[in-house]
């Protein structure tokens, strides 16, 4: 099968990074078509029509965030985040590195459909050089009038400030995003209020992910309804896929969404290597409960992805084939969202750690079937019980696998409790606990 | 009483959490700017960076990154500097410094390698990796590098790999851990062409890069000639 290349048309292209190659390629036109054609209204409107829904997990209309905005003279504010740490998503990488002027003409849009006069680019600070590249577009934007006082020559005002994270995974939800826009610890706040009304510096704040962004120009360019008629009827448009784990090919795959994701992964992506077998993928990057071979013939979108239990989140397929073991895949998902938990809300601080613990009880042969119940419990106390989603992150996806691999889990404990009473015969129960004790180095 | 040291996890304790407070000393205040002698560059790059934000407090990242660029890590000199020129408690900077991974809170060195052992590769044995590259750091003595095992990186694509003081290498094999860390230890260009951004990067299935094959067990040799 092919791919469906809208935002990654020619994207390959080389210095397509400068200002020229944007330029000679049609780049800045729909923003001055949004800023000179069009009323805010209209640009709104064209959004809405659109259906574009946001691509950085939550998968909520853009258009109808950006409508949230109030209206009125205040400061506003558009924040572009950039910081993509979810395991598996790498497609705002590849936009950020390979064109940076799109999502800068973007943002341009969007904040004439916010009325936001400043904008943000939160960028995760383990991307040097997608940060280089972003610093030299974002100059040469300057330097052409794009941003700044009057930008096009108009009397709109916007001002765009590349901000580099520090490396916190929390610092990709949106509150949290604020936070550390503000130079605080990264802590997800309460919501109500919302953003749009009270976000960045209490003022009224858009987030939008780098690729929902990206896609504003197209739509500005071509219409809305032409977005709307790719896709399905509640996920329009393309989709920038990003597969990775046991698959042959792994890369990011812009498809239309509703494509069956078995076309993805075997079509696009290869498959996973010779002889083995799908055992389950992650749809939408580490935090959406996994998936089986039986649901490889779903459309790939947002609904259909919901229907099945799971869901899309950022679009990043990360396929586990039959040969890997699960225990220390959860166990290694379980210690990356306890590294980044903020430690705000006890149950995501407390349960992201003791599923660390009790995974790893399992896979040292201490464990019983009873733990599996408990670790299945403290998913449940998890989910909806914290600020953000960062703990139900983990608890779904270790939640979903518990319950489609239970007997493997089972069978894992089992055999590990057999190994280690094997060496607590020949070397005594008391060296063993020494050395258990003494922990990690 | 006597002092039985607990066993704990010290991967998730809190820096610091073992040493005692010393409750006679009085907490750092905002320190006088006259008092503290801070380098010309890096007072030069936070107040620009201070410039930038409609509040001076969202300089703080930068700031600290700034001033770990200068010092290695941040250290309390670095941040006593820091704070003097932003006007804020060194506590102030502290909390934030202990929050972000990539802020250096002890001399650990000035380089990086951090080696991704996140899901994605973890599923294509990035562990094994990590410990043939921090063994061999070891065995070569490298000196002012950190090499830490790092959550997801973000380049799932050239899984397993590594990022080396901002720069993407991969797909990495046990068998590249002798060259890679002798190349950070000669400050050379660290593994050339099979970084992300260079400009003859192809992804290994693409056309025969150095590692044709992705990890995994070998596939059997294509009988066709090429």
């Amino acid at each position: 099968m092919k791919e469906t290349k809208f935002l990654t048309e020619k994207i390959d292209e080389p210095g397509l990074h400068t200002m020229e190659v944007y330029e000679r390629r049609g780049g800045y036109r729909s923003a001055r078509k949004a800023l000179f054609d069009m009323t805010q209204e209209e640009v709104l409107e064209q959004l809405e029509a659109s259906g574009l829904r946001g691509r950085g997990g939550a998968g909520f209309a853009m258009g109808k965030k950006a409508s949230f905005m109030p209206k009125g003279s205040m400061e506003k504010y558009l924040c572009c985040n950039a910081d993509e740490s979810e395991p598996g998503t790498f497609k705002d990488r590849l936009l950020m590195q390979k064109n940076p002027h799109l999502r800068l003409e973007g943002i341009i849009i969007g904040a004439i459909a916010a009325g936001a006069t400043r904008s943000f680019i939160f960028i995760r600070g383990e991307y040097e050089t997608q940060a280089k590249i972003l610093d030299a577009a974002v100059t040469e934007a300057y330097e052409k009038g794009y941003f700044g006082e009057g930008i096009f020559g108009s009397d709109t005002t916007l001002e765009c400030v590349v901000h580099r994270g520090q490396g916190a995974y929390i610092c990709g939800e949106e509150m949290a995003l604020l936070d550390g826009l503000e130079g605080k610890r990264g802590n997800p706040r309460l919501k109500p209020p919302f953003p749009a009304n009270q976000g960045l510096y209490q003022g009224p704040t858009l987030i939008n992910n780098v690729e929902t962004l990206c896609n504003a120009r197209q739509i500005i360019e071509k219409g809305g309804e032409w977005f709307a008629s790719m896709g399905t009827d509640e996920s329009t448009g393309t989709k920038l896929v990003s597969v990775s784990g046991n698959v042959t090919r792994p890369g990011n795959y812009e498809v239309e969404l509703g494509t069956p994701a078995r076309e993805i992964i075997y079509g696009l992506a290869g498959g996973p290597p010779d002889g083995r077998s799908v055992k389950c993928w992650f749809p939408g990057g580490s935090s959406a409960p996994i998936l089986l071979e039986e649901h490889l013939d779903l459309p790939y979108a947002f609904e259909s992805m919901a229907e099945a239990g799971s869901m899309l989140g950022s679009g990043a397929i990360i396929v586990v084939d039959d040969s890997q073991p699960l225990v220390p895949l959860a166990l290694r998902l379980a210690e990356f969202y306890r590294h980044e938990s903020c430690g705000k809300c006890v149950p995501c601080r407390e349960g992201t750690n003791w599923t660390v613990k009790m995974l790893e009880r399992l896979d040292q042969g201490e464990g019983t079937p009873m733990d599996l119940d408990i670790l299945a419990g403290v998913q449940q106390n998890i989910i909806g019980n914290c600020l953000c989603v960062l703990g139900d992150s983990m608890a779904a996806p270790i939640g979903s696998m518990i319950k489609h691999f239970r007997e493997e889990f089972v069978q894992h404990m089992e055999e590990a409790r057999h190994r280690r009473n094997l060496t607590e015969a020949a070397y005594g129960a008391g060296e063993l606990g020494a050395s258990a004790q003494a922990g990690p180095a | 009483m006597s002092a039985r040291r607990v066993p704990r996890d010290r991967r998730t304790m809190p820096l610091g959490w073992d040493e005692a407070a010393d409750l006679e000393k009085d907490p750092a205040l905002v320190p006088d700017p006259a008092e503290v002698d801070v380098p010309a560059d890096l007072r030069a790059s936070i107040q620009a960076a201070i410039q930038r934000y409609p509040e001076k407090r969202s300089a703080t990242l930068p700031a600290l990154a700034a001033a770990q660029r200068i010092h290695g890590w941040c250290s309390p000199e670095a941040m006593r500097q820091v704070a003097a020129v932003m006007q804020v408690t060194p506590a102030y900077l502290s909390s934030i410094a202990t929050f972000y991974d990539m802020l250096r809170t002890e001399p650990v060195g000035s380089r990086y390698v951090y080696v991704c052992t996140s899901v994605a590769c973890h599923l294509r044995d990035a562990k094994t990796v990590y410990d043939a590259i921090a063994e061999e750091a070891a065995a070569q003595d490298l000196q002012d590098c950190q090499v830490r095992e790092f959550e997801c990186l973000g380049a799932c694509e050239m899984a397993p790999m590594a990022s080396v003081d901002g720069r993407y290498v991969g797909p990495l094999d046990v068998s590249d851990a002798p060259e890679l860390v002798s190349a950070v230890k000669e400050n050379r260009d660290v593994l050339p062409g099979r970084g992300l951004e260079d400009s003859d990067y192809r992804p290994p299935w693409q056309d025969g890069g150095s590692t044709a094959q992705p990890p995994g067990p070998p596939s059997p040799p294509d009988p066709s000639p090429a």
